[in-house]
């Protein structure tokens, strides 16, 4: 695990967000070339929330993967944070723009009568701030202790984000479930858990 | 290019009605493959269909799984001969039906219809079918019965959707006698003039166009004659959700999401959205059937 760690310091965070953009490029590759299938809204939409979903969970990874395996990938956890807020963005812009083409009064309507759209509205906004403040500079005007009591936020984000996800399904079954149950385990895992003692044996 | 699938290697006398082909449309049809000459329709929209390649690739058929995708991908492995449609229930002549002979005299007609899903996407559909009311003639309705209920095959080894607990399979569907009687609705058993590819409901499948794709039901092999207002699959799941009508209205939210609008299938990433319209778009047609009723409460 220390050869692992030794070759992850050495990697640029700048290279994990060029990875990370992989799939968005791809995403504008195929609605480019018109490779997004018969409802490509539907598709473009879908598929950046799940990615969004999908590096939340690895921004919760982090923590118990230092803690159960000794794996330090600290230094790019702000960068896989700023990558979910990216992705979810978009995943609202192309709601608001391609999916309800701007009609305000069905996008006001959503928003205060469909609950899984609440649900992830406040989701987003909850991810405003923690954005906001994911550099050194505001971390050194908000202090490490502010700081990171802030961004134990993400944990709400999270739940939010596996419920909106979940409320969405029509049917109790698959990648929603699957997603949620990963995120939930992650933030269990984030308990106070007693120190194990030494065997008697 | 589409790849080869069943239709392809299927005679058109399956499901077509060969005298009907050979009195109506003669030598020169059976000499042209292409079946260009469909006997048209009244009731047929003149929007344009969808590309065959979108009907066949966007499909809701959680037998198959639950991506639209799925369907397309896992539906080869159906087989859909021979098959049968039990029918019984308040019947003068109850009994398992072949699909031969169910097609038998059949009105066969090509039927250009909206199709509007509860997911509030839509698409233009051309069927290939006839009307249910001339089966339901044919086994005699009684005069007790007051709905006809439906059900989907059950065959987990070749659905594999139904190896899962997602739904309380078989899938169950269900109409009033008087919208199973109108002649909007039908059985079909084709698409684009060739016989209905399996992801869409092979070999016999109801269209009801004025109402939310799910009540169409696909791959039928029982119907009842019934007293009662029948059982239906999403019904029975979230009944605050899916009514038992289901009738497109642009008024009537889904809990979840709006009906007032609905992006069409295949109109690219920068067409927007299109107004919902009452009873998709049939109102002139069916309206009457609802006459005095409270359609915020029979959703």
């Amino acid at each position: 695990m220390d050869r692992v760690n030794a070759f992850a310091r050495r990697v640029p965070v700048w290279a994990v967000w060029m990875l990370a953009l992989v799939p968005l490029g791809l995403l504008i590759l195929q609605a480019v070339t018109n490779n997004l299938g018969p409802d490509p809204v539907k598709t473009l939409e879908r598929d950046l929330g799940d990615w969004g979903i999908k590096f939340l969970i690895l921004c919760l990874a982090v923590t118990p993967l230092r803690r159960f395996a000794g794996l330090n990938l600290i230094k790019f956890r702000r960068a896989l944070g700023l990558i979910t807020f990216t992705y979810v963005a978009l995943h609202l812009a192309v709601w608001v723009s391609l999916d309800l083409a701007f009609r305000w009064a069905e996008i006001g309507a959503d928003l205060v009568k469909r609950p899984y759209i609440i649900v992830g509205m406040a989701g987003f906004v909850l991810m405003i701030p923690l954005a906001i403040t994911s550099s050194n500079a505001a971390i050194r005007r908000l202090g490490g202790l502010n700081w990171r009591r802030l961004h134990k936020a993400t944990y709400a984000v999270a739940v939010l984000g596996a419920l909106h996800f979940v409320m969405i399904s029509k049917v109790w079954w698959g990648d929603a479930l699957l997603h949620a149950a990963i995120l939930l385990l992650l933030l269990v895992l984030r308990l106070p858990f007693p120190q194990r003692k030494a065997s008697l044996a | 290019m589409r790849p080869l699938n069943w239709s392809d290697v299927t005679p058109k006398s399956l499901f077509l009605n060969r005298r009907q082909l050979i009195a109506g449309a003669g030598a020169a049809l059976l000499a042209s493959p292409a079946l260009a000459e469909y006997a048209k329709s009244k009731y047929s929209t003149d929007e344009a269909p969808n590309p065959l390649n979108e009907i066949t690739s966007y499909n809701n058929y959680y037998e198959f799984g639950f991506d639209k995708a799925d369907p397309a991908r896992y539906a080869s492995a159906l087989t859909t001969d021979p098959w049968s449609v039990e029918i019984g229930g308040l019947v003068d002549k109850p009994g398992s039906y072949g699909l031969a002979d169910i097609l038998k005299g059949a009105p066969l007609e090509e039927r250009i219809y909206r199709f509007r899903c509860v997911e509030a996407w839509s698409m233009v559909v051309p069927w290939v079918g006839f009307e249910l009311s001339h089966l339901l003639n044919r086994v005699g309705v009684q005069s007790g019965a007051k709905y006809v209920a439906f059900e989907t095959l059950m065959r987990p080894e070749e659905m594999p959707g139904q190896q899962t607990p997602a739904l309380d399979w078989p899938y169950r569907e269900g109409l009033r006698l008087d919208e199973a009687m109108h002649p909007l609705t039908i059985l079909a058993t084709g698409l684009y003039g060739e016989p209905m590819p399996n992801q869409n409901g092979a070999p016999i499948r109801l269209v009801v166009p004025w109402k939310y794709g799910f009540k169409s039901i696909k791959s039928i092999v029982k119907m009842s004659l019934v007293a009662e207002m029948p059982s239906t699959t999403w019904n029975m799941m979230q009944p605050n959700e899916y009514g038992f009508y289901a009738n497109v209205n642009p008024t009537v939210d889904h809990p979840r999401w709006s009906q007032a609008s609905e992006r069409r299938v295949g109109a690219g990433l920068f067409a927007g959205r299109e107004d919902t319209r009452m009873f998709n778009g049939y109102e002139a047609e069916v309206a009457s059937l609802y006459k005095g009723m409270d359609l915020a409460v029979n959703y």
